[in-house]
């Protein structure tokens, strides 16, 4: 399946976020001002996300290997603490329930790991 | 039975086991919420003791584990100073989370593909056995069992042994100070400790360097770097022994009897899973939720601090009642009610929360999706049919019998 983009028509001042699956599987959609990677998953029914906690960074079951082509928030604590717990951590693991689209952000690449636990 | 709503507040004792044993503790944890959210009992045969019963204070505790600490230990007793057993689940960080991330992969998904099979063979096999028309007792043949059976395939455990590993677990869990005298005596407790170390120990040594692939947990802790010599540190080999034998036993066994019973006080969610099978992912997490078989953890202080205007000092054990917070109305949309398809129904405290969430949901959530989905294709009835016995234990909400009877479909 090759990428595509699920908007009709792509307004520049928005970032893109591009959901790779495990399997190689992409999907692109529009970020929307304030809602954080997890919602974005969730909202356009991105699979390999569980979110279990809603967003509170309490159960890491939204952990994701995130690239961007420019800044990004760096994680807090808990989403630290919470991170340290995965066998697959990387450089790049974060928790999508903690980046929040913001206005003026870079492109966003969303990996997504082989399984939440 | 107490009435928890007429008492005054310093009088509710929160650390007797009968609340559980004849289920009769939402009125106290109800008014806890509601009245003294952070609440302090001087005197208990586990010492003086804060509980906290609300959802959020709860999240927020488990998120400070700087403050609030799981060492030495996560029982509501202290361990005995002779025999502090090294766990991780009462570990604080950084020391936890290596030692947890060697034992996750065990019970990694990827992993659990692998015993989906064999569960679903197992779980498929104690109900074709089942008798049909008449009553029998749910807890033996169903719960026990099939919890007894994972934990054996988990460990590789000699099969004709098996019902040890229960038998062990029962008894770590069951000290005579949080069972009002039901339970085991320091020295009974001891004595089983020994006796699993020794047979742990055995198996250990059997296995090393045997070069079979390591699938079950013992292989997977000599595979791994961190803890490939665990077993020349006897507590913490136990330990964690200990942590995974009970993670996986009482939790689940007594959510697969929590089922059936609730199922049976809510025809209408039965109803609504028999049309749509689709529904028992989520039915599960809300099986969890409502019976929420830990009800608590504890916690110590690090340090003197303020929670909701109660000053809590440095040393002091708190106590996280998840059972209160699953049932926080200002959180949980009403629940009172079993309701297998809520909105965010996988938000519940069971599993807790933060850095200690427990570690086997996975596969406890596995375990109870194939119970269901083969109970429900086989029986057209499954029908409570005598009043359930509940455990006597202040760690642990669960049945000890569960008389059922059911009804197969007519092929």
């Amino acid at each position: 399946m090759g990428p595509w983009h699920e908007s009709t028509e792509r307004n520049g001042s928005l970032t893109v976020i591009t959901f790779i699956q495990h399997d190689g599987s992409e999907r692109m959609v529009d970020g929307d001002l304030g809602l954080s990677l997890m919602e974005t998953a969730l909202k356009h029914d991105v699979p390999g996300i569980d979110a279990d906690c809603g967003g509170a960074a309490i159960c890491g079951t939204c952990h994701c290997f995130v690239e961007a082509s420019g800044d990004m928030p760096a994680p807090g604590s808990q989403e630290t603490a919470m991170l340290g717990l995965r066998p697959d951590r990387a450089e790049n693991s974060r928790l999508a329930c903690q980046i929040l689209v913001s206005d003026g952000m870079a492109d966003i690449t969303v990996r997504l790991p082989e399984f939440q636990m | 039975m107490p009435d928890y709503r007429g008492m005054p507040l310093e009088d509710l004792d929160v650390s007797d086991p009968r609340m559980f044993q004849y289920d009769h503790w939402h009125d106290l944890f109800a008014r806890l919420r509601q009245e003294c959210p952070i609440h302090y009992q001087p005197d208990s045969p586990a010492g003086p003791f804060w509980s906290v019963t609300r959802y959020e204070d709860i999240v927020a505790i488990e998120r400070d584990t700087a403050t609030f600490s799981s060492e030495p230990s996560i029982a509501i007793i202290d361990p005995e100073p002779d025999m502090i057993l090294k766990m991780f689940i009462a570990m604080d960080p950084p020391e936890h989370d290596d030692q947890r991330r060697a034992v996750h992969h065990a019970v990694a998904p990827r992993n659990l593909q692998e015993f989906e099979v064999l569960i679903r063979e197992r779980t498929s096999e104690a109900l074709d056995s089942l008798p049909e028309n008449e009553p029998f007792d749910w807890v033996k043949l169903v719960s026990r069992d099939l919890t007894t059976k994972m934990l054996a395939t988990l460990f590789d455990f000699p099969w004709e042994e098996r019902d040890k590993l229960t038998e062990w677990s029962d008894t770590f869990t069951s000290d005579v100070r949080i069972t009002a005298g039901e339970g085991y005596t320091r020295e009974i407790i001891i004595g089983h400790i020994t006796a699993c170390l020794q047979r742990f120990t055995e198996l250990w040594h059997e296995r090393k360097g045997d070069g079979k692939e390591a699938f079950d947990l013992i292989r997977l802790l000599q595979a791994d770097p961190n803890t490939e010599n665990m077993v020349d540190d006897p507590l913490t080999y136990m330990g964690n022994i200990m942590l995974l034998i009970v993670g996986g036993n009482d939790t689940t066994r007594n959510s697969m009897s929590g089922g059936v019973v609730f199922l049976n006080q809510f025809p209408d969610e039965m109803a609504k899973v028999r049309q749509n099978s689709d529904l028992i992912p989520s039915m599960v997490s809300e099986i969890i939720r409502y019976q929420t078989p830990l009800p608590h953890m504890r916690r110590t202080t690090t340090r003197d601090v303020e929670l909701n205007g109660r000053k809590i000092a440095k040393g002091e054990k708190v106590v996280l009642w998840f059972v209160s917070g699953n049932y926080d109305e200002a959180v949980i949309e009403r629940p009172n009610d079993f309701w297998i398809d809520r909105p965010s129904v996988r938000n519940h405290l069971s599993f807790g929360a933060g850095i200690h969430r427990c570690m086997g949901n996975r596969l406890a959530e596995m375990q109870l999706r194939i119970l269901w989905e083969e109970a429900l294709q086989r029986f057209e009835t499954i029908e409570v049919v005598g009043e359930p016995k509940r455990t006597c234990n202040l760690f642990i909400r669960g049945f000890t019998e569960l008389p059922v009877k059911v009804t197969r479909f007519q092929s």
